[in-house]
């Protein structure tokens, strides 16, 4: 990418752009901030392609290829040029990662470049340790946390122990690990109001673990699975709190958690 | 063919849910299956590389499906038995009907097959006047309260014991109304000592076959209980009642199957019996049958042969991916409506009978993926229920509502200038309605959401409204 290289400031940081999400940009912006400060302090310029929207899962997950298609080429467009492209959440990163390259491998103007999108593009924690190699934080958040991991972080990204060790750099956080980690809890974008009843039973199971770990904080890096843990939580009652990890690794916690008052 | 009940899967899934004997019952997935499972392989070191190879010699044998079932059949025949092609479920029916008159079979003794339960054989067959008896404990007890299989290694796995004493009770009124049925080993027993006798009354034994092996012209069945031997040895006619996808090249490939089966059903090293079929009994032979049959199942599989959901007919059923599927656990099998359920019934299902009959079971899922990180020939179950759900949006199968939602969304996504306008005011709207509650109890437009869950306001202003004010300063 000869205009990335040349764009790039005089200090020779490299550039992330970041995919803030959909769901970040609409309804948590402080996790994009949080993420913002995170890569700033490990040393990249970061930018933020006003171009972006979603990453087109919605479509490509209920059988709408060409919009998904569509999608996926404009954002591809609007992420070439830089040297990563990281982003908040374990599924949009792993749609830009390991599904742009098969939604586009027929169109032979568009593979070549969904898969040099796909090869730099991370989760926000995977990126911190296993690119940034960041080794300190400026955070304390006294609190036991329990780390729920999202099925796309785990099973398509390979996320399991960055964000662990991120936290372990936290001061005062202490982890209780759910019994069922592997288990997925509900959400599934549109699958959680397309079956309620069964997307239900999934997050109770997943609230009930959360409970038996004595947690007072849930912590996840894919803002779908937390609005559904924490939309259960508060409708059982519950007062353990949900965040997005990138707050708490940015030392960011001073908003409401996640469907708490303000 | 059975009929498929699978559009009433909303439905019946909502029944599934509140039903207390039913969700005790699944709760042994969470409690013993994963875990058996999790130990079994990693107590194996190579199992990994084993399903790496598993993957490529089930892709290699649909590659050549012609040349090893003609291999197969050379063989069989050059040891005195004989297969049948039937290409559909009544093809199959009319022959297993043929062979049993042929016979003169009064009562047949069954062990587990899912092709009986996908041609719906024992209705067929008592319908024709010949009483078929299941002799798998599991198939036993369903057959007794007239169910059919729930999963397809543990077909009663949604009963719970305290169910099975209840049935057993009311079937076996001959027995000492005060007896103890508390442990399993004595429901075991019970079990056992009714079947017995069946054993020797049957003309014919129906078992279904895990593999077919080309070289040798073998049928295999791998079992637990001991029972499957006893069905195909002392009957005077053994079918093996299959499909086209079980063949496997040699002994030795057969061997690497058997590495991962068990390990990824039940957890064990291997079964407790792998019982090896060649051929009727021959002049040397103690027993055996004297007959020996081969009903091969094509049932439209061969139609997804070199396509994009061939990958699907890798499947050895160990039913690992219904035992790691959340959606499963809290369902169970009857729900899915046919005769497969699970993560390999969503597939499976909407090939077999067609996905307009079964529209809702390729979209029932969170795409989490753990089926497709547990199957031990690596079928990418998430992969191949997209391209349902696609075939589904093509076809317009995909209800008009979500079809238009759809549209609209992904026409502002394609704007970016017209979707940060709208993503401006909506959580404006939003953010404001919510006032400092920071939740809603009830939204419209998203009762899915808001009928088991509180709805998480949105802070404010976007990211990308911010962001920007922001890099103006």
């Amino acid at each position: 990418m000869p205009s990335a290289v040349q764009a790039k400031p005089p200090g020779g940081q490299k550039r992330v752009a970041l995919f803030v999400t959909c769901l970040v940009d609409l309804f948590r912006p402080s996790v994009g901030f949080a993420a913002v400060k995170l890569l700033e302090q490990a040393g990249f310029t970061v930018e933020v392609p006003e171009a972006q929207t979603c990453c087109g899962q919605p479509a490509y997950n209920s059988g709408d290829r060409a919009d998904a298609q569509a999608i996926a080429r404009n954002t591809i467009a609007a992420f070439e040029g830089y040297d990563y492209i990281v982003a908040p959440s374990g599924s949009c990163g792993g749609m830009l990662r390991c599904h742009y390259p098969e939604l586009l491998a027929e169109d032979p103007q568009w593979a070549p470049r969904a898969s040099a999108l796909a090869a730099r593009c991370y989760e926000l924690t995977q990126f911190l340790v296993d690119i940034a190699q960041l080794d300190a934080l400026d955070a304390t958040f006294p609190s036991r946390v329990a780390y729920h991991d999202s099925c796309s972080s785990l099973r398509e990204m390979n996320v399991k122990a960055q964000p662990r060790a991120l936290l372990g750099k936290v001061k005062g956080v202490q982890i209780s690990e759910l019994a069922e980690t592997e288990a997925c809890c509900g959400f599934g974008g549109t699958f959680c109001v397309k079956f309620p009843d069964i997307s239900n039973s999934m997050v109770e199971r997943k609230t009930a673990d959360i409970a038996a770990s004595g947690a007072d904080t849930v912590l996840a890096g894919d803002l779908g699975c937390l609005m559904n843990i924490a939309g259960k939580l508060k409708r059982e009652g519950s007062n353990v709190k949900v965040r997005h990890v990138a707050e708490v690794l940015a030392g960011m916690t001073d908003d409401a958690a996640i469907g708490d008052a303000e | 063919m059975l009929h498929p009940n699978s559009n009433a899967f909303t439905a019946e899934s909502t029944k599934a849910i509140a039903d207390p004997q039913l969700q005790e019952a699944l709760g042994v997935l969470r409690t013993q299956s994963i875990p058996n499972r999790l130990k079994a392989a990693n107590n194996l070191a190579e199992f990994e590389q084993l399903r790496d190879r598993a993957r490529d010699l089930k892709d290699h044998i649909l590659g050549h499906l012609d040349q090893y079932l003609l291999q197969f059949e050379e063989q069989v025949k050059s040891s005195g038995g004989q297969v049948h092609w039937c290409s559909d479920a009544e093809s199959a029916r009319q022959t297993i009907l043929k062979l049993c008159r042929e016979a003169g079979a009064k009562t047949v003794t069954k062990g587990k097959t899912m092709i009986g339960e996908e041609i719906g054989i024992n209705d067929f067959l008592a319908e024709n006047g010949i009483e078929p008896v299941e002799t798998d404990l599991g198939e036993y007890i369903i057959q007794l309260r007239h169910e059919t299989p729930s999963h397809i290694i543990g077909p009663a796995l949604h009963v719970t014991k305290r169910q099975v004493e209840e049935t057993f009770r009311e079937h076996h009124t001959d027995l000492d109304a005060g007896r103890s049925l508390e442990e399993p080993a004595a429901l075991m027993a019970e079990a056992r000592a009714k079947m017995r006798h069946r054993y020797f009354e049957a003309d014919v034994g129906i078992t279904g076959a895990n593999f077919l092996i080309a070289e040798t012209g073998s049928t295999v069945i791998v079992t637990n209980e001991g029972n499957g031997d006893l069905t195909q040895m002392l009957p005077k006619m053994h079918i093996a009642l299959t499909s086209i996808e079980k063949v496997v090249p040699t002994l030795d490939d057969a061997m690497t199957l058997l590495r991962i089966l068990p390990r990824s059903a039940t957890g064990q090293e291997l079964s407790v019996y792998v019982t090896f079929s060649t051929g009727p009994r021959r002049q040397i032979d103690p027993d055996g049958p004297k007959a020996f049959h081969v009903v091969l199942l094509d049932n439209g599989r061969s139609a997804y042969l070199g396509g994009p959901m061939q990958e699907m007919l890798r499947c050895i059923r160990c039913g690992a991916c219904m035992d790691h599927c959340p959606v499963y656990h809290a369902v169970g099998g009857h729900a899915y409506g046919w005769v497969y359920p699970g993560p390999i019934g969503a597939i499976l299902t909407p090939a077999l009978v067609g996905v307009e009959n079964a529209k809702h079971l390729p979209n029932a899922s969170s795409l989490c993926g753990r089926c497709e990180s547990v199957c031990p020939v690596r079928i990418p179950i998430p992969k191949l229920l997209r391209h349902w759900r696609e075939e589904e949006f093509t076809r317009a199968i995909t209800p008009a509502t979500q079809r238009t939602g759809l549209g609209v969304w992904a026409w502002f996504a394609q704007r970016p200038a017209m979707y940060r306008l709208a993503a401006r005011w909506s959580m404006r709207i939003l953010r404001w309605s919510a006032g400092a509650r920071g939740r809603f109890k009830s939204l419209p437009l998203a009762e899915g959401w808001t009928r088991h869950r509180d709805f998480p306001a949105p802070q404010g202003k976007t990211f990308q409204d911010q962001w920007r004010a922001r890099s103006r300063r």
